[in-house]
């Protein structure tokens, strides 16, 4: 088709990314290279960079589950975190009734699989072409509803789990770091790449963004769309579980509580990243973790108290400056 | 004045059920009535913001917070006249809720529902940084505490002029350039309506709408502010209200504030679940049913209704 | 001989707005068949009827099977392929992906089936990586056609396959679908304004006009009609 080949010169494959990716990836390599920089020269400052950067996995892990169903049905489900709490506690039963730590885990996500298939086969999927409000207050009524159902079940008090990763802590170059940090973000990033081996290599993965980027295109070629998007409230539902399970240690205490923090945490880091880039959204959770414990241990005014408005400022100040995040994609506005 | 006739009718069966009501009650159900009537103007200004304007908030929990430490603050510090605290509670939440406004306007849909649920996540840790004025986790408390009683003619009677109010603001230009603005906002630009204006105006007004809600709220629980009362299950169960209620109905904005006002107190004597934290299985659940069943909350059903009725 | 596909008093609406008042067609295996008439007739309700994405009664019947309360991932299962007007192509994936999802109803590899559409399109072989959204219009059409061939589907609905393209491509991509039909036995229905090209393409056809069929016969038969070859063919 020579004719073809002379209608358009051959662009590159990124070449549509190319006005944005540079600036973002500099900033990157900069804050990289900032943090490493930081950690050779003082050893309070290496300690709570891994510390930040453990923590940020697990806002990113949640982030992504954020961002993995706003992508599949536009909704952003403000319920995700309090289910990665109830499938935290459900690890918690299963350990108690004698399974280790590690069955717990898998078994966990599993249930937490079914858990948010159904909950988007049952609750989302009849308000979710109705309006934004509706499906917001399906996810509120979620949030209430799984609130009291955990603290029905296994009341309000301190839970304990043991720690998968024990209590040693390893010497790297001199400084000390429990073994807990990066058994943490090792945990998060595995899973995380996972997710996304199967969403990029796996022709359930292609049907999954296609159902979600065309949905009626996607029918046409005989993709199931509606399952689709269950599957897909199932793996953030997943992700979540990951993030609840890999929280509670650096908790140390289980409680109903345990995600509402993180939730605005990784509502940040997903906007930072951009609502629909899984990318971002992990990129967004290092970051803002990372950031948090450096923030509230070097500048003497934020303190902990302020570790929530501090995310909310980065939030609003992300919405204001660039409302498509670092990665994602400016949305049209329909009228 | 046909028309007018039975609004009139059923806001004077309304206000004398309300007036007549404490007579017929225990302590505990006057308590329980205030409270709706606390949920009422809460909702009733959140409504004016989401119902007319079409920005969604879930921060208005924030809002209530500021307005019970208001009165909390005053009334410790200075003995300030409650009902007055009440007013200066109105006052800051409106400059607040326009300055919340501001950035607003530069968000829409999930973007705003997500920092307005940031703004009520972060409120209630500020007394929390600045322990000494705003007394940490212990809280402040009035200087004094007020009757059952005297809280339910409180909350019904400013329920009351601030339906009123909402009534004037609604009927009129204002509330035309509201409606224009949440059914299109370009159209309502090219009509000439100020988008900047008219959106942080209804902020303000919700806002303080929500201040005087978080005063009396203050004055429900023995005078006291504390940063645990005020957490981001406030702003959902009022954001819950308003979708509850529906748009634009008196009776839809009393169905909402009694549903939130009273299920939770209702569900917990329900058997079986009926434990203290059962009630958030039921209120939740309730959520989500009505979300499911009555797409446009009870004013929907009321509308239905009436059809019905005529038909 | 049966037909593939038969449409029996076919109603669709959208909304409150009727667009099909009772269709009856009939497509015979190995045919390709024109469906004509001016815009809003009903054309594109037509194949969408067919592939689901309308709501729609009356009786439809593909191969023996009853379509019309198939939902069109169903459809597109039982082997019917539907390249909707604007191409429809998934701009954010890369060619070779979008070639895959053609090919989502098989089983197994579909690496013969890709050799198979290269050979019609060698050009798409050197471009599977590139985002199918930087493609020209002419080649997101031909990469929509490629799709679905992947598919292999025993019946291809096309809409309006020449909107927007250049005449030497719409030329190039009627000679393909004429060549698969050769070759292969593909059935196709194809929706298309320029009236010229679709009869010279297809043996029979149907006009439309207001959701109903206003004429049908042979392509020979349509063309001698004094009525299409003023409104349709403009001599």
């Amino acid at each position: 088709m020579a004719t073809l080949e002379s209608f358009r010169p051959r662009l590159r494959d990124r070449a549509a990314l190319g006005g944005v990716v540079p600036p973002v990836s500099l900033l990157l390599v900069a804050g990289a290279a900032g943090l490493l920089v930081g950690s050779l020269r003082s050893e309070v400052f290496a300690q709570l960079t891994v510390q930040g950067l453990a923590l940020g996995a697990v806002y990113g892990g949640l982030a992504l589950a954020l961002v993995l169903v706003y992508r599949a049905t536009h909704v952003v489900n403000f319920a995700q975190g309090e289910l990665a709490m109830a499938t935290t506690y459900v690890a918690y039963q299963l350990i108690h009734w004698g399974l280790s730590y590690w069955e717990a885990f898998f078994a966990t996500l599993a249930i937490a699989f079914v858990l948010g298939l159904v909950l988007e086969v049952a609750l989302v999927r009849p308000v979710q072409h109705r309006s934004v409000i509706a499906a917001v207050i399906v996810t509120v009524g979620l949030f209430i509803l799984i609130d009291g159902v955990v603290n029905w079940i296994w009341g309000g008090d301190f839970k304990y789990m043991q720690s998968p990763f024990g209590t040693k802590v390893y010497s790297v170059g001199g400084v000390s770091i429990a073994r807990l940090y990066p058994g943490m973000l090792g945990v998060v990033v595995i899973s995380v790449l996972l997710v996304w081996a199967l969403f990029r290599f796996t022709k359930l993965g292609l049907g999954m963004r296609a159902a979600a980027l065309r949905p009626a295109e996607s029918a046409l070629v005989g993709v199931r769309v509606d399952w689709m998007l269950a599957i897909g409230w199932g793996l953030a539902a997943v992700l979540g579980a990951v993030a609840g399970l890999m929280a509670e240690p650096s908790q140390f205490v289980l409680e109903p509580t345990l995600m509402q923090p993180i939730l605005v945490y990784a509502f940040a880091a997903a906007v930072l990243g951009g609502l629909d880039s899984p990318a971002g959204a992990v990129v967004g959770g290092l970051a803002i973790g990372v950031s948090l414990n450096l923030v509230v241990q070097y500048v003497p005014s934020i303190s902990s108290e302020l570790q929530a408005p501090f995310a909310f400022a980065v939030l609003v100040a992300v919405l204001l400056l660039k409302p498509s995040g670092l990665f994602g994609h400016r949305e049209v506005r329909r009228v | 004045m046909r028309q007018r006739l039975p609004a009139i009718v059923s806001l004077l069966v309304v206000g004398g059920a309300l007036a007549g009501l404490p007579f017929t009650l225990s302590g505990y159900h006057v308590g329980l009535a205030a409270q709706v009537g606390i949920f009422f103007v809460a909702v009733l200004g959140l409504n004016i913001l989401t119902g007319y304007t079409g920005q969604i908030s879930i921060g208005h929990g924030a809002f209530m917070a500021i307005g019970g430490y208001t009165t909390a603050v005053m009334s410790q510090d200075h003995h300030t006249n409650l009902v007055l605290t009440m007013l200066m509670a109105f006052a800051i939440c409106f400059v607040v809720g326009l300055l919340v406004g501001l950035p607003a306007l530069r968000l829409s849909g999930v973007y705003l529902a997500l920092a307005t649920f940031a703004l009520a996540v972060s409120v209630p840790q500020l007394p929390l940084k600045w322990s000494k004025f705003l007394g940490g986790r212990d809280g402040v408390q009035t200087s004094k505490t007020v009757s059952h009683l005297w809280l339910y003619g409180a909350a019904w009677t400013a329920s009351a002029i601030l339906f009123v109010l909402a009534w004037l603001i609604l009927r009129g230009r204002v509330g035309r350039a509201f409606r224009a603005v949440r059914d299109s906002e370009i159209a309502a630009v090219a009509s000439g309506i100020e988008l900047p204006v008219y959106k942080t105006l209804a902020f303000g007004i919700s806002a303080a709408y929500a201040g005087v809600a978080g005063s009396l709220f203050v004055l429900a629980t023995n005078g006291f502010a504390e940063p645990s009362e005020f957490g981001v299950v406030l702003s959902l169960q009022i954001l819950v209200g308003a979708a509850v209620a529906g748009l634009g109905s008196l009776w839809g904005v009393l169905a909402g504030a009694a549903f939130v006002g009273l299920l939770p107190a209702v569900s917990s004597s329900v058997p079986v679940i009926g434990s203290d934290h059962g009630r958030d299985v039921v209120f939740g659940s309730a959520v989500v049913l009505v979300m499911l069943l009555l797409p446009d909350g009870f004013a929907g059903l009321f509308a239905r209704v009436r059809r019905f009725a005529r038909a | 001989m049966t037909a593939l596909l038969e449409l029996e008093d076919v109603e669709a609406r959208y909304g409150p707005v009727h667009a099909l008042h009772g269709i009856s067609l009939a497509v015979e295996e190995g045919s390709i068949v024109a469906v004509l008439g001016p815009n809003g007739a009903g054309k594109t309700t037509t194949l969408r009827a067919v592939s689901g994405t309308v709501r729609r009664s009356g009786r439809i019947v593909f191969a023996g099977r009853q379509l019309d309360r198939l939902g069109p991932d169903a459809v597109a299962r039982l082997g019917i392929a539907h390249v909707p007007e604007g191409r429809g192509t998934f701009a954010e994936l890369t060619v070779w992906e979008n070639l895959r999802l053609g090919g989502y109803t098989r089983r197994g590899s579909i690496q013969p089936e890709l050799e198979r559409v290269f050979s019609y399109f060698p050009w798409l072989a050197d471009r599977r990586r590139q985002q199918a959204g930087t493609l020209s219009g002419g080649e997101q059409q031909m990469l929509a056609l490629a799709r679905a061939f992947v598919h292999r589907p025993r019946l291809l609905l096309l809409d309006e396959p020449s909107l927007g393209l250049a005449p030497v491509l719409v030329a190039e991509l009627f000679r393909i679908v004429r060549e698969l039909n050769e070759r292969e036995g593909l059935t196709v229905l194809v929706v298309e304004q320029n009236a010229h090209l679709a009869l010279q393409a297809a043996q029979s056809g149907y006009v439309l006009e207001a959701g109903r069929v206003a004429l049908s016969g042979t392509s020979a038969e349509l063309r001698a009609d004094d009525s299409v070859r003023r409104s349709y063919l403009g001599y």
